[in-house]
């Protein structure tokens, strides 16, 4: 139920998520030492072009990524098929895409020049 | 001349599936033990002087045909190849026909469905040249011969195809000896239907199904790897993807 | 419990990656939702994050960490499976990303308590 179109796009999303992953840990492996706040967070990423495009394409990616890997998960393990296949993968696409770009927007250019 | 001093009535129980229309379940049958035995000597034991009606599959008996191939104790195996002492656990020994694959009577399976994925997967040889052109000049070191053999001692016994989980779970997907024997034509050069191959092994049910849990390459009796063709033909279906975009 | 024909080293490897992958993909929304109220409520997350600091949520971390790590070293062992000539040393790449997995996800872990 793979085809080569989907394979392309699950294998490109996650080459371009390789180096994004490997800096998320490492982000999180510096700035989880002495506890997270809020004020940490934004003091990091608000304002910042670059963390909005890191954050950015992570979520287009991951939005792709994770459509196309619970595709086949849906398909081979419970079954699902046709038009609620097709219906069921857009919907991740559009639940992780939308909620991670309210996320990289709250993060980053949100309350910036109020 | 009998020429096995065996202790007297040692027997173990096998479980045999029995089928015959929509009643399949297990059976048990109480065999001799005998010390050098195949699981293949066992069935053929139940069928020769148990119950005559037991169905199964063999032919040259010693692991050249692949006919005999059935799930040994939950793994797809030559039973003929496969010594009862090496399987046996606890004294439990369970036969059964081949996964994947419906069941036609008892241990012999349908095996059609397997040819019919073989020839939509284009694993069939497509002629350039005619008895009149030359004969392709094909040097044995010539690194796509290499691969072509590599891939080409398959015998169609579809161990492969009942140890793969896609298999199970995708009805559509060909399955990882169709597609080995593909790979061995794409790497042949007097093959002339490459494009048809390349568009059958990139469609629905080809070679981007496959999560290399590499399955068939822990149970192919050849000790063919499957696996390793169809990472050859992703990759040949990208390039060609590629080719196309220019 | 497992069948029979999947006890090999290589299947679990694939297990490993399909339940890092559904794992994440279910954390990934809860994620999302928690750090947009970044703006809408930061009060709120604030209240969250100090809720983080408990060791039993570092364990979660620690686990969510094991799985990212899991599946971005085990995707990398596919795409080379996939597009680097073929290696014979499957069992090796597979128990090495494990291996690295567990590193990083410990790395982070002993920074974080």
């Amino acid at each position: 139920m793979l085809d080569l179109r989907l394979y392309m796009l699950q294998r490109l999303t996650a080459l371009i998520m390789a180096p994004l992953v490997i800096g998320h840990i490492a982000v999180m492996i510096y700035a989880v030492q002495g506890g997270l706040t809020v004020d940490e967070i934004l003091a990091r990423t608000q304002g910042s072009v670059a963390w909005f495009l890191f954050y950015g394409s992570f979520v287009v990616a991951v939005s792709i990524h994770g459509a196309i890997g619970l595709r086949v998960i849906s398909f081979e393990w419970f079954g699902l098929n046709g038009r609620a296949l097709q219906l069921f993968s857009w919907a991740v696409f559009a639940l992780l895409f939308g909620l991670g770009a309210k996320a990289v927007y709250a993060v980053t250019f949100a309350g910036v020049g109020l | 001349m009998a020429n096995e001093t065996q202790t007297m009535t040692q027997t173990m129980t096998v479980s045999i599936w029995r089928e015959n229309g929509d009643d399949g379940r297990f059976e048990k049958y109480e065999v001799p033990a005998r010390e050098n035995q195949t699981v293949l000597d066992v069935v053929a034991y139940v069928q020769q002087h148990i119950d005559p009606t037991l169905s199964y599959r063999f032919a040259c008996r010693v692991g050249m045909c692949g006919s005999c191939a059935m799930m040994v104790n939950g793994s797809p195996r030559w039973t003929c190849r496969t010594h009862v002492s090496k399987v046996v656990a606890d004294d439990q020994l369970e036969v059964a026909p081949l996964r994947n694959l419906p069941v036609i009577k008892d241990l012999a399976t349908d095996m059609d469905p397997f040819f019919e994925k073989w020839v939509a997967a284009e694993a069939v040889f497509h002629p350039s040249k005619t008895r009149h052109d030359p004969m392709a000049a094909i040097t044995p070191d010539d690194p796509m011969r290499i691969a072509a053999s590599e891939a080409i001692e398959c015998i169609n016994c579809a161990v492969c195809y009942a140890a793969c989980d896609v298999v199970e779970s995708n009805p559509d997907y060909f399955g990882p000896a169709a597609l080995n024997r593909s790979w061995s034509l794409v790497n042949d050069i007097r093959d002339d239907g490459q494009d048809v191959r390349l568009a059958a092994v990139g469609s629905n049910g080809g070679c981007h199904n496959c999560h290399s849990q590499q399955g068939c390459v822990q149970y192919c009796p050849n000790e063919l790897n499957p696996t390793l063709s169809i990472a050859g033909l992703k990759r040949e279906t990208t390039k060609a993807l590629f080719r196309r975009s220019r | 419990m497992i069948r029979p024909h999947r006890t090999h080293p290589l299947w679990f490897a694939f297990l490993l990656h399909r339940l890092s992958g559904l794992g994440l993909a279910l954390f990934l929304p809860i994620h999302f939702y928690m750090l947009s109220l970044a703006i809408s409520a930061p009060a709120h997350l604030d209240g969250f994050l100090r809720f983080t600091d408990l060791t039993i949520v570092k364990l979660a971390e620690y686990g969510l960490v094991f799985l990212l790590a899991a599946h971005l070293f085990g995707g990398l062992r596919l795409m080379a499976l996939e597009f680097l000539p073929w290696s014979p040393h499957q069992k090796t790449m597979a128990a090495l990303a494990v291996a690295f997995a567990f590193l990083v996800s410990t790395l982070f872990f002993l920074k974080a308590i």
